[in-house]
């Protein structure tokens, strides 16, 4: 409860700053707004799967069940959050540089890669029995997805040294202490909005599987 | 309204979209899962009285 | 010691049943044959020798995908890897073994494979062949893992590609950078980099993928 009252109240004040209260930027001027939705949902993107991980790890570890759902509820709104993602940054590539996808923006084409990693990993889930199995399986995966982030970065890096020059940046001046400011708000509004959806949707899911014990034992 | 200006509420809005989107997709689990507690409710009851 | 004696009993193992049924190698080589001259007819005449380079780790990609897919088959239908992971030998043996087999089945295709790339395409030079070596090696590495992954699964041979692809991304980014690059260096390091991470992953979490 709290949880979603934090995010809700953050959420509205940063949408309200990123607006209204943010200074122009000197070159993107009003298009630079986008960042403050941007890449707080990237930079939770990335703490999602992170945290589906670090739970994965914990499973592997401990051998305790609970994790399994713990690291799956992290890696779904890993991929909600990398969705927008995919969807704001195609919305800034159509306004920087009035395309909607490039390839020389190396957080959209990692975004890409990792979209699909995910999206198997869905596959995996849905293809094997419930169980100890499952569950070991889907730990490894979501901990191959973290070794594969850094390297996919330096890969479409590298990449783009052959496949084209880098003529667009976004690297731009240092932000200003009002617009770190702004973003600081937008960041902790995107991991308050994460921190509440992820124990909704885990007690969704642990009420989906204590339902399904239930009935196996009452049939 | 400029273009870079209709974009950016675009961008906003989408994020809202997929946030409302998941409320209702979750709206719906949480039917099942309330019918889903009445059948089971309903079955053990049945079973007490047998 | 014994460790290398397991991995190399279950190597030959499957190398003894593969010269006996014969069903992955030959078909991998002509797979990869046959790739080659549809992306013959697929490219433009006027295309440049850099994009005949990307098909050919694309057919090597789907090679090695074909091979895969067969891995773990005669396990499954015969249901080896329960008795497997019984034995009492380190699961991971089962995985090095596994992927030592690919890793030859995958040499061999290549040395089927470069000869006529240099026939129909392009010469070949060392920076490709270094690269392969070492694709081959990541390659192998995870895509056995994954194998076996997607043998647990009801989707099985479906759900291989899926896994497999996303995360051998960089494979073809640093093999078609060390091949058409003017600093093969570089990319020839990246998949070094890429080996060392994935093959101590995988041989470490082998375990939990085949038992419960």
């Amino acid at each position: 409860m709290f949880l979603a009252a934090a995010a809700a109240g953050l959420l509205v004040a940063g949408l309200a700053l990123a607006l209204l209260w943010a200074p122009e930027d000197a070159d993107q001027g009003f298009s630079q707004r986008i960042f403050y939705v941007h890449v707080p949902i990237a930079l939770t993107a990335y703490a999602c799967f992170a945290w589906g991980a670090w739970k994965a790890l914990r499973l592997l570890w401990i051998r305790d069940a609970r994790y399994d759902l713990e690291s799956y509820t992290a890696v779904h709104m890993g991929v909600i959050f990398g969705v927008l993602t995919l969807v704001t940054g195609s919305i800034w590539a159509k306004i920087s540089w009035g395309v909607w996808w490039t390839w020389s923006e190396r957080q959209l084409v990692l975004f890409l890669v990792l979209f699909l990693f995910y999206c198997a990993y869905f596959m995996l889930r849905f293809s094997v029995e419930s169980g100890p199995r499952r569950a070991n399986l889907s730990a490894v995966y979501a901990l191959f997805g973290v070794a594969l982030i850094p390297v996919s970065f330096l890969a479409i890096r590298l990449a783009e040294n052959f496949i084209h020059p880098v003529v667009f940046t976004r690297d731009g001046p240092q932000m200003s202490g009002s617009m770190l400011f702004v973003f600081s708000v937008c960041l902790a509004a995107m991991l308050a909005l994460f921190a509440s959806l992820y124990a909704n949707e885990l007690a969704g899911k642990r009420l989906d599987a204590r339902l399904r014990e239930l009935r196996e034992a009452l049939e | 309204m400029t273009t870079s200006e209709k974009y950016v509420t675009a961008a906003y809005l989408v994020v809202l979209a997929v946030v409302l989107l998941y409320v209702v997709l979750y709206a719906f689990k949480l039917a099942r899962l309330e019918r889903e507690v009445a059948e089971l409710a309903e079955l053990a009851r049945r079973r007490k009285a047998a | 010691m014994t460790y290398f004696a397991d991995v190399a009993a279950l190597a030959r193992k499957d190398l003894l049943l593969e010269l006996r049924s014969r069903d992955t190698l030959p078909a991998m080589l002509l797979f990869v044959v046959s790739a080659l001259v549809v992306f013959h007819f697929a490219l433009p005449s006027d295309a440049s020798a850099t994009a005949s380079t990307g098909l050919l780790w694309i057919a090597l990609l789907f090679t090695a995908l074909l091979g895969l897919a067969r891995a773990f088959v005669a396990e499954r239908e015969q249901r080896v890897l329960d008795g497997l992971v019984l034995a009492p030998c380190d699961r991971s043996a089962i995985w090095l073994a596994k992927a030592l087999g690919v890793l030859a089945f995958l040499g061999i295709a290549e040395l089927v494979a470069l000869p006529a790339y240099h026939v129909f395409f392009a010469p070949v030079g060392w920076e490709l062949v270094a690269a392969l070596a070492l694709a081959d090696l990541g390659l192998a590495a995870v895509g056995t893992l994954l194998a076996a992954m997607a043998a647990a699964s009801r989707a099985r041979e479906l759900l291989l590609p899926l896994l497999f692809l996303p995360l051998v991304i960089p494979v073809v980014v640093g093999g078609v950078g060390a091949t058409v690059a003017d600093d093969p260096g570089r990319y020839l390091a990246f998949l070094g980099l890429y080996d060392v991470i994935f093959v101590i992953l995988s041989w470490a979490s082998f375990e939990y993928v085949v038992s419960e």
